[in-house]
């Protein structure tokens, strides 16, 4: 019967999922026909939706996974700051080379992440109020590294960040009569492969049915036989590990930390896994989503950029219609599920 | 307003086709062409199809101050279809992360040149890298960025502080020798902007040089104010405490000026009199205290940089070589000209 459950939630869980995505090619089209006479269309403009938002996608990846358990983590914000901050600093005022610096951090992430976890997993204390914790405290420890700027200067860092992969195909020759490829970073890749293992874990993994197990109903997964402290012990730790990473990523596109970096970055994972169909109810929700969920974003400010004279503010409006639209289909959907359950 | 609805137009076609009507395709992506904007400053969306405008991408910080929302509206207005160009505009909101994705859409969407105002100094390389591989030039503007190679930008257009610093102390220098004053020993004391900000390293610079040159100037004490006016009142209050003969206030900005000023007027003495204010930026409110007699000199920092970077891209354009480093120009206004002036202050 639970697997019954189960096998409903995924289905109403795909079908959120593929209004997101026609939502998101809908969006992208239109782009290219309203503006056609700007390139719109170039395969640069498409790529650069996962080059500027490579951070975004590794945090909504780990955020998901989070709210699937029918938890929350609003530090990983400030996870990022201070992943930025920490490995500019070992870098550039410890001349600590940027392998080992990279190591570290990732280990401060699993440490912060093992910290949360303990917290709301063996305390029983609510997840909202241990990250907001969290959060200040990793904005805290930002400001007490360095108040000051401090700029990435390491040559193996800057080769890893400067790292273009260009495409095979697609190029074209621009206005200044320039050949230019398109191109990713390695930022792209590595988000992609976080995405890709998540997605694995989620769906064919012990661990994974676990989640969604918890997230759906805890006491029928305690009932099943789960570890559900541990089960939640281990998302919070792979969220702190994945918090680190998208710092790192984050660094990588802005190769320099400052105490504001990455300020409000835990509210667009959260939004871009709700776009994504993830229920902040928890049991429901899909890493595709959400990695659709940014997608969507990053077309809107594209959108805007391409447009020229509309206020970037509006970023936010569309977000916030978007995010009410989702929130009343979800519950449209749940309420259609629980009629035909009764 | 229909620039917005297009915008939405947008989302709804979106919504349009998750239920199948794919017709409304076309008559949506014809309702910006038709769109004409309604706000005179920023040039419409449509004139980007026109062929021969010099398309310029402007990243901006944000509109965080009126210097700022000065600096945004003097591009508007000198960037126009009429001048032969078509600004992009954005609004960073103080994120640098957004305004190196604005730079990507700039590069992709092939503008002639891109300015930048930037938000933070560092991380500039990878994003830079690319507009330098498409051969787009890049025009920085008001602050300086910290890149290892200095090709990565075309020239810097911004205000000189130190020159601000020492135009302070020129005046200063004047004012005192009208009085008769110049024989006296002065006792000045400073409010420092924040510090490691540009503007407070600049004016520290050109103050301490030109104080330095005159041995009557006796510099008692200099604090952070942080660029504040409740942290300039507080740290007045804490230097009236401890000197009872200050002659000279040198405020960083204006706003910490305002500060000083209550300060000085909470222990009975008078501004703009007993104690010579001497301040920076000369913002609109500043106009307003010069008038009523309180300050007695603002040092202009000019956020109109629009018509300066519109000059070197004419030149661009010709071929011509540009210097890396270009100052606006900057002029000192005090009580005898503030009247005069305050009707052309667009800050």
């Amino acid at each position: 019967m639970m697997i019954q459950k189960l096998k409903n939630k995924i289905t109403g869980n795909s079908f959120l999922l593929m209004i997101t995505i026609l939502l998101f090619a809908a969006m992208y089209i239109a782009g290219v026909f309203i503006f056609a006479d700007k390139n719109f269309g170039k395969m640069q403009v498409f790529l650069n939706l996962f080059i500027s938002n490579a951070g975004l996608i590794v945090a909504a990846v780990g955020m998901t996974m989070v709210l699937i358990t029918g938890g929350i983590d609003i530090s990983i914000g400030s996870v990022i700051g201070m992943t930025c901050m920490l490995l500019a600093w070992m870098m550039e005022k410890k001349s600590i080379g940027a392998v080992p610096a990279i190591a570290i951090v990732l280990l401060v992430g699993i440490v912060f992440g093992f910290a949360q976890g303990f917290l709301v997993a063996y305390l029983k204390i609510q997840p909202f109020i241990v990250t907001l914790a969290g959060m200040f405290f990793a904005r805290g420890m930002t400001a007490i590294i360095s108040s000051e700027m401090i700029s990435i200067q390491n040559p193996t860092f800057l080769a890893m960040a400067n790292a273009k992969l260009y495409l095979p195909f697609g190029g074209a020759v621009n206005k200044k009569g320039v050949m230019i490829y398109p191109y990713i970073y390695p930022s792209v890749i590595i988000a992609l492969i976080v995405l890709a293992i998540l997605f694995v874990v989620l769906k064919y993994t012990k661990l994974g049915r676990a989640i969604y197990a918890v997230g759906g109903n805890e006491q029928s997964a305690l009932l099943m036989g789960l570890n559900v402290r541990r089960t939640k012990m281990k998302v919070y730790v792979i969220n702190g590990f994945l918090a680190a990473l998208a710092g790192f990523v984050f660094a990588l596109n802005s190769c320099g930390g400052f105490v504001e970096q990455a300020r409000g970055f835990e509210m667009e994972a959260i939004a871009s896994a709700v776009i994504g169909g993830t229920l902040l109810t928890g049991g429901v929700g899909n890493v595709i989503g959400s990695l659709f969920g940014v997608l969507i974003k990053g077309t809107i400010e594209t959108f805007i950029t391409f447009q020229g004279t509309l206020s970037s503010w509006w970023t936010r409006i569309v977000i916030a219609s978007l995010l009410c639209f989702f929130i009343v289909l979800q519950s449209i959907f749940a309420a259609i599920k629980l009629r035909r359950a009764k | 307003m229909r620039k917005i609805v297009s915008l939405l137009l947008g989302v709804a076609l979106a919504a349009g086709m998750m239920t199948g009507c794919g017709s409304a395709a076309p008559a949506s992506s014809a309702a910006p062409a038709s769109s004409d904007s309604n706000a005179p400053a920023a040039p419409a969306a449509s004139a980007a199809e026109e062929k021969g405008t010099i398309v310029v991408g402007y990243a901006q910080v944000g509109a965080e101050s009126d210097w700022r929302t000065a600096n945004t509206k003097s591009f508007q207005t000198t960037f126009v279809p009429e001048n032969g160009y078509t600004l992009i505009f954005d609004d960073a909101q103080q994120k640098q992360e957004n305004q190196i994705k604005a730079i990507r859409n700039f590069i992709a969407q092939e503008v002639d040149y891109i300015v930048l105002a930037p938000v933070v100094e560092t991380g500039w390389e990878t994003v830079l890298g690319e507009a330098k591989a498409a051969g787009i030039p890049v025009i920085l503007s008001d602050r300086m960025i910290d890149v290892s190679d200095d090709t990565l930008y075309t020239c810097w257009v911004g205000g000189n502080f130190i020159k601000e610093g020492e135009d302070g102390v020129k005046w200063l220098n004047d004012y005192l020798k009208a009085q008769g004053r110049d024989n006296e020993d002065i006792n000045v004391v400073m409010l420092q902007g924040t510090i490691g900000a540009s503007a407070e390293i600049g004016r520290t610079e050109g103050v301490e040089k030109m104080l330095k040159e005159n041995p009557h100037y006796k510099l008692l004490e200099k604090q952070t104010g942080e660029f504040t006016q409740t942290k300039g009142q507080e740290v007045m209050e804490s230097f009236l405490k401890a000197y009872d003969d200050i002659d000279v206030v040198i405020a960083q900005n204006d706003n910490m000026a305002f500060g000083a000023i209550d300060a000085i007027k909470a222990v009975g003495k008078v501004p703009g009199k007993d104690v010579i204010i001497v301040s920076f930026d000369a913002v609109h409110a500043a106009f307003e205290s010069m008038i009523a007699g309180d300050m007695n000199v603002s040092v202009e920092c000019n956020p109109l940089h629009g018509p300066r970077v519109a000059e070197i891209i004419q030149k661009l354009e010709k071929g011509e070589a540009v210097e890396k480093i270009q100052y606006v120009d900057e002029k000192v206004y005090d009580q005898t000209n503030a009247e005069k002036e305050l009707p052309n202050r667009l800050y």
